[in-house]
């Protein structure tokens, strides 16, 4: 009888508490991805750099680290899942320059993107991630080796890159990516829904399922 | 101990499985606070991502081995448990009843021992309007620290 009870008591409680954890995840879903919709939530700032139409229903979210090897990794992947369904999925990248000396390339992306070369930037800084970073950390001279290679007016860059607004967009993106408890990069989010567990296979299975759940056949 | 309280239960002849005598009932609740408590708190850190503040991180280093050494002295009963547990559950209400004047603003913030990280005074849940995890804990160890001092009065009778 003792025993009886103490495990009906025992498995109630797990039971409530893996029911409860299932419910508060539905709940918080649901309320993310309405968020993820809007133009201005934590999710998407009216100033973060997007690809894709606009009126695509699947809003794919990525915090990045320029210098972060996995994000390098995962930027192939990002453009083929695009590719896959053009038109379908919104791509919107935000900055998390957890590595140190990050900050100041995100800040350099963002003046890029004042001539317009944003992505092709970003791009060159994946690719040539190797030679500019060192035991985890950026070494700027070598940043801007690359960059030289990148079709950007550098005198140009250098003076966009001392408006203080780049340095708010940047604190913007980390308070943003802290609130939605975005601790490693890449953090990805499709429609709200954070990417668990981590993975490229995760990743593209979390995006054919919106895909398939936004444009039903 | 455990022998005195089988033959002081009528019902010990029965088996002593079948008799649910006062004290094991008592250590039986003050290890169901323990458990949902445990339970309480890791659903506030794991599934809603609240992060544990210095105070918290205290509170449970007491309230979560108590749902271990309950659990034991159930099986078989041992009212001698109440020794071990109760310095715990009543250094965890102290902490908590500490928390909770950090928490309300009694306790100056210069002299808060949280200020990096997680701030012990942000709130962060507000139930019906006063429960708060703060108050939450308090009353758990309350409950905890009274049962156990119920067993002890109730074994020792």
């Amino acid at each position: 009888m003792k025993r009886t009870l103490f495990a009906a008591a025992g498995l109630v409680l797990v039971l409530a508490f893996v029911l409860a954890s299932m419910m508060f995840r539905e709940r918080r879903a649901a309320e993310l991805g309405t968020l993820a919709e809007e133009q201005d939530s934590v999710f998407v700032r009216p100033h973060s750099p997007t690809l894709g139409d606009e009126d695509a229903r699947v809003v794919l979210v990525e915090f990045t680290d320029p210098a972060c090897e996995t994000c390098a990794a995962f930027s192939p992947l990002v453009k083929q899942l695009m590719e896959r369904h053009p038109g379908k999925i919104r791509f919107v990248l935000r900055y998390a320059p957890f590595h140190h000396g990050a900050d100041e390339v995100a800040r350099i992306l963002e003046a890029a993107r004042e001539q317009d070369r944003f992505w092709e930037t970003l791009d060159l800084l994946y690719r040539s991630q190797g030679s500019w970073t060192r035991h985890h950390q950026v070494v700027l001279d070598e940043v801007w080796r690359v960059l030289a290679y990148g079709g950007l007016d550098l005198e140009r860059l250098r003076e966009d890159l001392a408006d203080p607004r780049l340095g708010e967009i940047v604190a913007q993106d980390l308070a943003d990516a802290a609130t939605l408890g975005v601790r490693k990069t890449p953090g990805f989010f499709v429609d709200g829904r954070p990417l668990e567990p981590f993975g490229a296979e995760p990743l593209i299975e979390l995006v054919e399922a919106a895909v398939r759940a936004h444009y039903p056949e | 101990m455990m022998s005195e309280a089988i033959q002081r239960s009528p019902g010990a002849e029965q088996g002593r499985s079948e008799t649910l005598e006062p004290e094991w009932l008592l250590l039986f609740g003050a290890w169901g606070v323990a458990a949902v408590g445990t339970a309480g708190s890791l659903f506030f850190s794991e599934v809603m991502g609240l992060p544990p503040c210095i105070l918290c991180w205290y509170q449970r280093i007491c309230l979560f081995p108590l749902v271990v050494i309950l659990a034991r002295a159930l099986f078989p009963f041992d009212s001698g448990v109440v020794r071990y547990a109760l310095p715990v559950a009543a250094l965890g209400w102290l902490i908590a009843a500490y928390h909770n004047l950090v928490y309300l603003g009694v306790v100056p913030e210069s002299l808060q021992p949280c200020s990096r990280g997680v701030s012990c005074s942000e709130e962060l849940v507000e139930w019906l309007g006063f429960l708060s995890i703060p108050l939450l804990s308090l009353l758990g160890f309350t409950l905890i620290t009274v049962l156990l001092i119920a067993v002890s009065r109730s074994s020792s009778r």
